[in-house]
């Protein structure tokens, strides 16, 4: 059954997907962060990613959404696979998101609220590495439905990639700081950068070898001949990335760690696409058998052609607006 | 057995969508007042509708804020607990929910981040358009959430294959029979509920002498808003009933507590309704009257709920006391707007403190006959999701297990809690403080979130 949308729609969910990551993964990362500066640099932290937060968080309703219109079937067993750590992602992401009205308004409770942003934040990004370990190695599927128990989330490996995007949020976390911030919270988030960017490059080296263990399917996509070769550059340019990451890390340069950084997310994200072609219930549903029928994804891909480029435009227009540093002690009081 | 991974997950739908709907019930008024006042403020330059509007902004972020997270939680509810009714619906219902994200949520967080922190980056007509933009994200985001909710009511435009439903014609999905009356009842339903909180924050600000000038203005300002809509909600309240009537007889026969089909069916203000039974225990009636309301002649027939087979009844008590109460503050409103003109009539508005008084207590009325709404309209439909079609039984994700269930239940609980209350008493906190202390300075536009603001690249 050839649905000509399916193609498009994947691209519009990858493409958002990551937008998501990207973009609330540096909100989430500063958040992390912030529980290892000195109190008197946390409102600085905050006021970096004050006007962006939520419309960051946006991005995974719509990925939520997206999945649940483009391919039913998969967000119906992948949710229900993963009750816990989305329950706990989504209860983190509430205290987090709360925080940032209440800890200016509670002065006594202040420690209470920085905790919980701190906290939260890295739970909330702990959940989603779960979330993504979980899914790669896949779930126990009879017909439509999830048909195991909701505790099977519960693996090393969904562990070992939780914390690897703790990793990598707080790389972008620090990157962003770079581009925001100045003088010694800048110098400090060069180091806090470096420090994450070592995390990241020993967790894709792990996650790198233990899936092709794990699983033959993946074993033979990168393996087998000539796959080895086609997919070469991506590990390579992984390699090379990194290693510039680093040195931009330590140079006088602001912004190139933080689209360094990114590339990193990217290139991990083509890595996992690759090692899951064409599948979205790895091991049970294709793209094509999960996905709605081709009324809906037309009804949707018309409305969201026109809006996605509208939203993208005003989301970049508000990053512009907020395109300056944010200083301590020079606020209007 | 009772306490099973259906019931539980009903309860903590229940208990994530009741406490968000609080939100928007606020937001989505708010965010419409706050516009009108930066337009004023915009076209008077007079810093009266600055201050007022800087005051509401700063509830209006608190309330935001929280209506946001709480929303998160929402879509990620129906693929966890619902994950049989996100399979069996999503091909018709999910592309309505992708284009509230896609028109409203952007729409509202993007706008909203200028209208809080960026009064001094852009010029005043962009800060007034970011004003209009999230009270247009707001009810934008109304018209798609009510159109699911609606469809969920009265189905229409789809064909089924293989268990599931498929679209036919999206115009007929999302213009329902039930949704223009739902949207119109519900839209009104939350300017009606942010009037009355205005009403009774500026009844509070004045008894306390706090900002007695901004206040005299709101109140004014929401009494002639409360006047117009409260009666105009009762017309469309009877209207929406007269749907429910026709496209679901049992909904409506469990809110008039009616258990035997009638013509001349009295209209029963009270009783014990006992499903068991089948019938209306102590019922206090009005011979003739419910044909009348309901069919508007004296002999129209009702349907009874005895009529339907036992496995398609609603239980009859929650939507027949949950209207009453809704009905009952509905009139209750009805007699504070108009109390509230006949004294400004009179010039004793502001000095009548029995009238105050009544506003300040009655401020939160309208949540109470949302959240009683919303049980007459949720409750009345069951035991269905979509209605005549598909069962809530039959909707729930079956891998979960009652003890699930049951943590994620508590901890829902615990947290909601903690940050409700919470929240509210900042809104107090920020009422304490009453309009007047504001400036047209940045202190007021930064809504007390951060003393470390951006700095414009021209201010530098």
């Amino acid at each position: 059954m050839w649905q000509s949308l399916v193609p498009i729609w994947t691209a519009i969910l990858a493409v958002g997907i990551f937008i998501y990551v990207a973009l609330d993964g540096f909100d989430l990362g500063v958040g992390i962060l912030y529980g290892f500066v000195e109190p008197d640099q946390r409102e600085t932290m905050m006021s970096s990613i004050g006007p962006f937060w939520d419309g960051n968080e946006t991005w995974l309703i719509l990925g939520g959404v997206g999945l649940l219109a483009a391919f039913p079937l998969a967000f119906a067993i992948i949710i229900p696979a993963v009750y816990f750590p989305i329950l706990i992602m989504l209860l983190a992401l509430v205290f987090r998101g709360v925080a940032f009205e209440f800890r200016f308004k509670q002065i006594h409770l202040q420690r209470f609220w920085d905790g919980a942003f701190c906290g939260g934040s890295a739970v909330a990004t702990f959940a989603q590495g779960m979330v993504l370990g979980s899914f790669i190695q896949g779930f126990k599927v009879e017909g439509r439905v999830f048909a195991g128990s909701s505790f099977d989330f519960a693996t090393p490996f969904a562990l070992l990639t939780g914390f690897a995007l703790m990793f990598g949020y707080t790389l972008l976390g620090a990157s962003w700081l770079i581009v925001k911030t100045e003088g010694g919270l800048q110098s400090w988030a060069r180091k806090a950068g470096h420090i994450s960017l070592v995390g990241v490059c020993v967790a894709i080296a792990i996650v790198s070898i233990w899936t092709p263990l794990a699983s033959p399917a993946i074993m033979h996509r990168w393996f087998d001949w000539p796959n080895r070769l086609i997919l070469a550059p991506l590990p390579v340019l992984t390699i090379g990335l990194a290693i510039y990451t680093w040195r931009s890390l330590g140079r006088d340069d602001e912004l190139t760690p933080f689209l360094a950084s990114v590339g990193l997310f990217l290139l991990s994200f083509l890595g996992i696409a690759v090692s899951l072609w064409p599948m979205i219930v790895p091991g049970k549903y294709t793209l094509m058998e999960a996905a709605s029928p081709e009324s809906t994804q037309a009804f949707l891909l018309v409305g969201t052609l026109f809006l996605l480029p509208v939203v993208l435009f005003y989301t970049g227009w508000s990053y512009w607006i907020f395109r300056s540093k944010v200083r301590t002690g020079t606020g209007y009081h | 057995m009772m306490w099973d991974a259906l019931f539980l997950s009903r309860l903590q739908w229940v208990w994530v969508v009741s406490w968000h709907i609080l939100l928007p019930a606020l937001t989505v008024g708010l965010a419409s007042y706050i516009a009108v006042l930066e337009g004023l403020a915009f076209y008077t330059g007079n810093a009266l509708w600055a201050r007022i509007s800087a005051f509401w902004t700063r509830i209006f972020a608190v309330s935001f804020g929280m209506g946001v997270v709480s929303g998160i939680v929402m879509p990620f509810q129906m693929g966890t607990n619902w994950s049989r009714f996100s399979d069996t619906t999503a091909n018709v219902l999910a592309p309505l929910l992708a284009y509230e994200g896609l028109t409203a949520f952007f729409l509202e967080a993007s706008f909203l981040g200028v209208l809080l922190f960026g009064r001094k980056l852009v010029p005043p007509w962009v800060h007034f358009f970011s004003g209009l933009m999230v009270a247009a994200g707001t009810l934008f985001s109304t018209f798609w959430i009510l159109s699911v909710n609606s469809w969920m009511q009265t189905p229409a435009g789809f064909h089924v294959e293989d268990g599931r439903f498929f679209p036919d014609d999206w115009w007929a999905v999302i213009f329902n029979p039930s949704f223009p009356y739902r949207y119109i009842h519900n839209v009104t339903a939350f300017y009606i509920t942010t009037g009355f909180v205005v009403l009774g924050v500026a009844a509070y600000l004045l008894r306390s002498d706090r900002s007695p000038v901004e206040a005299r203005v709101m109140m004014r300002m929401s009494l002639n808003l409360l006047i117009i809509l409260v009666p105009i909600q009762m017309i469309v309240g009877d209207l929406h009933g007269l749907n429910t009537r026709t496209y679901q007889p049992a909904k409506l026969a469990a809110i008039e507590g009616r258990y035997d089909t009638a013509a001349r069916a009295p209209l029963t203000l009270f009783g014990i309704p006992d499903d068991a039974a089948g019938k209306m225990k102590y019922a206090v009636e009005i011979p003739a009257l419910g044909s009348l309301l309901l069919t508007h002649t004296v002999d129209g027939e009702i349907k009874g709920i005895n009529s339907f087979p036992v496995d398609e009844r609603p239980p009859v008590a929650i939507p027949f006391f949950s209207f009453r109460l809704m009905v009952a503050i509905a009139l209750l409103m009805l007699f504070i707007a108009a109390a509230g003109q006949i004294l400004r009539a009179f010039g004793r508005l502001d000095t009548a403190t029995w009238f105050l008084r009544l506003c300040q207590w009655t401020a939160p009325l309208g949540f109470v006959a949302v959240i009683a709404g919303w049980m007459t309209t949720e409750v009345g439909r069951q035991p269905w999701t979509v209605y005549g079609l598909l069962r809530t039984a039959q909707s729930v994700t079956p891998s979960l297990t009652g003890t699930d269930v049951a943590i994620s239940l508590s901890l829902y609980m615990l947290v909601y809690l903690i940050m409700f209350p919470t929240g509210i008493g900042f809104m107090f906190g920020i009422i304490r403080r009453g309009a007047a202390e504001d400036s047209l300075g940045p202190a007021a536009v930064e809504a007390g979130r951060t003393t470390t603001p951006y700095i414009g690249q021209s201010g530098d």
